[in-house]
């Protein structure tokens, strides 16, 4: 073929961490620190509803939007998580993964020029989802020092005229930083001034370690013009059965899913029949696993505090996000050297953004044993750094 | 605190009080101090290890065996109970409710000595009506633990 491909895809930067897993890849017997993914199987009660799904034949599309008693269900967890209503029929829609409803969400608000902020470091695929919704990605690095969150300066100094979507990600992978009540309410006035669509992406929200979690939604005036994003991958352990949710006022909702119903026709519907049973007996799997996470999430913290490795304390999601400022290396130059040296697979933070550089991204859905290992040879790796 | 530690022990006695306490967000002497309390008020009463003996050379039957007994005046089925377990090869006895009173647990080298024990000792015991005796052919799970698959970590090595 001599026709060139589309450019705007062609100029879409491969995701840093592709380079870094080629490079794991290579490596033998590695420890790793990189999944994005909780180690916990999803329950069994959970897959067996998936299973009877399929023995009893339900194996054809459901409506776009997602079967109707999902939607229910979805709406009752919300209401009871945090007590903001939404309504099954037209406010709520079941997408492929919490990734569906990002893109879904700027395809549908954005127009061409308009500007999206994008508090960095954070999940790879905003920034490339803003540019192939034709919008422009304006990035804020977010700082350590203010423990990773969007301040409102931050927030002030990078909207424009242009201005239309704040994407807010909390809490945050890689960080694992959190935004209560108090830092929502913080930014809520500036959105609502410059009347910015939000997109929230809480897809973590039940890995919150500190307090219970906060949605912006609950603040006045923010439900009508935030699209929330949440699903099922983090909180019941159900990466690969691909489903999430959007919440958002029904003339988004609408378009939204117009662009989903052509892409994608529907979620698959055994996971949605699973999912069902997830949000209905779900519960107690749930607090299982955010007890043992946030055990290993003290481990990791005491340990980096023993090898005197500068790290602000995340209370959200499972990662940890230390700093390697000390050692004069770039991220990337450090997880490679670590993963030569130690064979410690560590996500170098620059993959999440600029203001990502100098830390590495540590994921505790591990097994204990595994931690304690990968900590050890931490510390000699740092150990033989420092003499 | 307590809860914490003991659903957590529960399933790894062998973990170190210092990582205990870096888990729990505590300090390694209120952790020592909690755990021997429990072992002094009976909380904690043994550590065991789980052991799949069938990768072993070594030979075992269990046994479960349904007792159904007359109570004592007075004493219930306690009595009875203790009759049964101060044997060291009886591995267990619960008290159950429905079509039997006891459950017994029976460990040993052979089916011989199995029926040994039960026609020698537990049927011979005043107050026993009856018994009923179920061989362990294979065991699939053991408190809590998978015994017949290992797993391995399937996920990809990384994952944004």
């Amino acid at each position: 073929m001599t026709k060139e491909l589309s450019k705007k895809v062609i100029d879409i930067k491969p995701s840093g961490i592709r380079k870094f897993f080629d490079l794991v890849s290579e490596t033998k017997d590695v420890i790793s620190l990189g999944v994005g993914e909780p180690d916990f199987d999803t329950p069994w009660h959970i897959r067996d509803e998936g299973i009877f799904s399929l023995e009893k034949g339900k194996t054809f599309y459901t409506s776009n939007k997602g079967l109707t008693a999902l939607r229910e269900a979805i709406s009752d967890y919300i209401k009871k998580s945090i007590n903001v209503s939404y309504n099954s029929d037209d406010e709520i829609m079941v997408t492929v993964g919490g990734s569906e409803a990002i893109d879904l969400a700027l395809r549908a608000v954005i127009n061409e020029g308009d500007e999206v902020i994008i508090p960095q470091p954070s999940y790879v695929s905003y920034e490339p989802c803003a540019i192939l919704a034709d919008a422009k990605p304006v990035i804020v690095n977010l700082k350590e020092e203010n423990d990773f969150k969007l301040t409102k300066e931050q927030l002030k100094n990078a909207i424009t005229k242009k201005t239309k979507v704040l994407i807010l990600p909390y809490p945050n992978n890689p960080t694992g930083a959190v935004m209560e009540r108090k830092d929502l309410e913080e930014i809520k006035d500036i959105i609502i001034e410059n009347d910015l669509y939000v997109i929230s992406d809480e897809i973590y929200s039940e890995l919150s370690y500190k307090s219970k979690h906060t949605s912006i939604v609950e603040l006045g005036g923010m439900k009508e013009r935030t699209v929330l994003i949440n699903g099922f991958s983090k909180s019941y352990a159900m990466t690969g059965w691909r489903l999430g949710y959007a919440l958002a006022d029904k003339k988004l909702i609408e378009q939204m899913n117009k662009i989903h119903q052509y892409a994608i026709m529907c979620a698959p519907t055994n996971s949605q029949y699973a999912a069902i049973e997830a949000l209905k007996n779900g519960y107690g799997d749930i607090e299982i696993m955010r007890n043992s996470y946030n055990q290993r999430r003290r481990f990791l913290m005491s340990a980096f505090k023993e090898m005197k490795l500068e790290c602000f304390e995340p209370f959200g999601a499972f990662y940890v996000f230390p700093s390697i400022k000390e050692f004069n290396m770039t991220s990337e130059e450090f997880a490679q050297k670590f993963l030569e040296e130690e064979k410690v697979a560590a996500i170098p933070g620059s993959a999440f953004g600029e203001a990502g550089e100098y830390h590495l991204r540590i994921s505790y859905a591990y097994s204990l044993d595994n931690l304690k290992i990968a900590m050890e040879r931490l510390k000699n790796f740092i150990e033989r750094l420092r003499s | 605190m307590r809860e914490e530690i003991l659903t957590i022990i529960e399933k790894n006695s062998k973990i170190s009080i210092k990582d205990l306490a870096a888990m729990l967000g505590s300090d390694e002497i209120t952790i020592a101090e909690e755990i021997h309390n429990m072992e002094n008020d009976g909380t904690i009463c043994a550590y065991h290890t789980l052991i799949d003996w069938e990768k072993t050379s070594i030979e075992k039957v269990t046994a479960l065996i349904e007792v159904r007994v007359t109570p004592q005046r007075g004493q219930g089925f306690d009595k009875m109970a203790e009759r049964i377990y101060n044997y060291p090869e009886v591995k267990a006895v619960y008290l159950i409710s429905g079509g039997y009173d006891l459950l017994v647990i029976l460990e040993e080298k052979s089916l011989r000595e199995i029926s040994n024990f039960v026609s020698d000792k537990l049927s011979t015991l005043e107050s026993i009506l009856s018994t009923a005796t179920h061989f362990i052919l294979k065991k699939y799970k053991d408190h809590g633990t998978i015994l017949t698959v290992k797993k391995d970590d399937e996920r990809e090595i990384i994952t944004p």
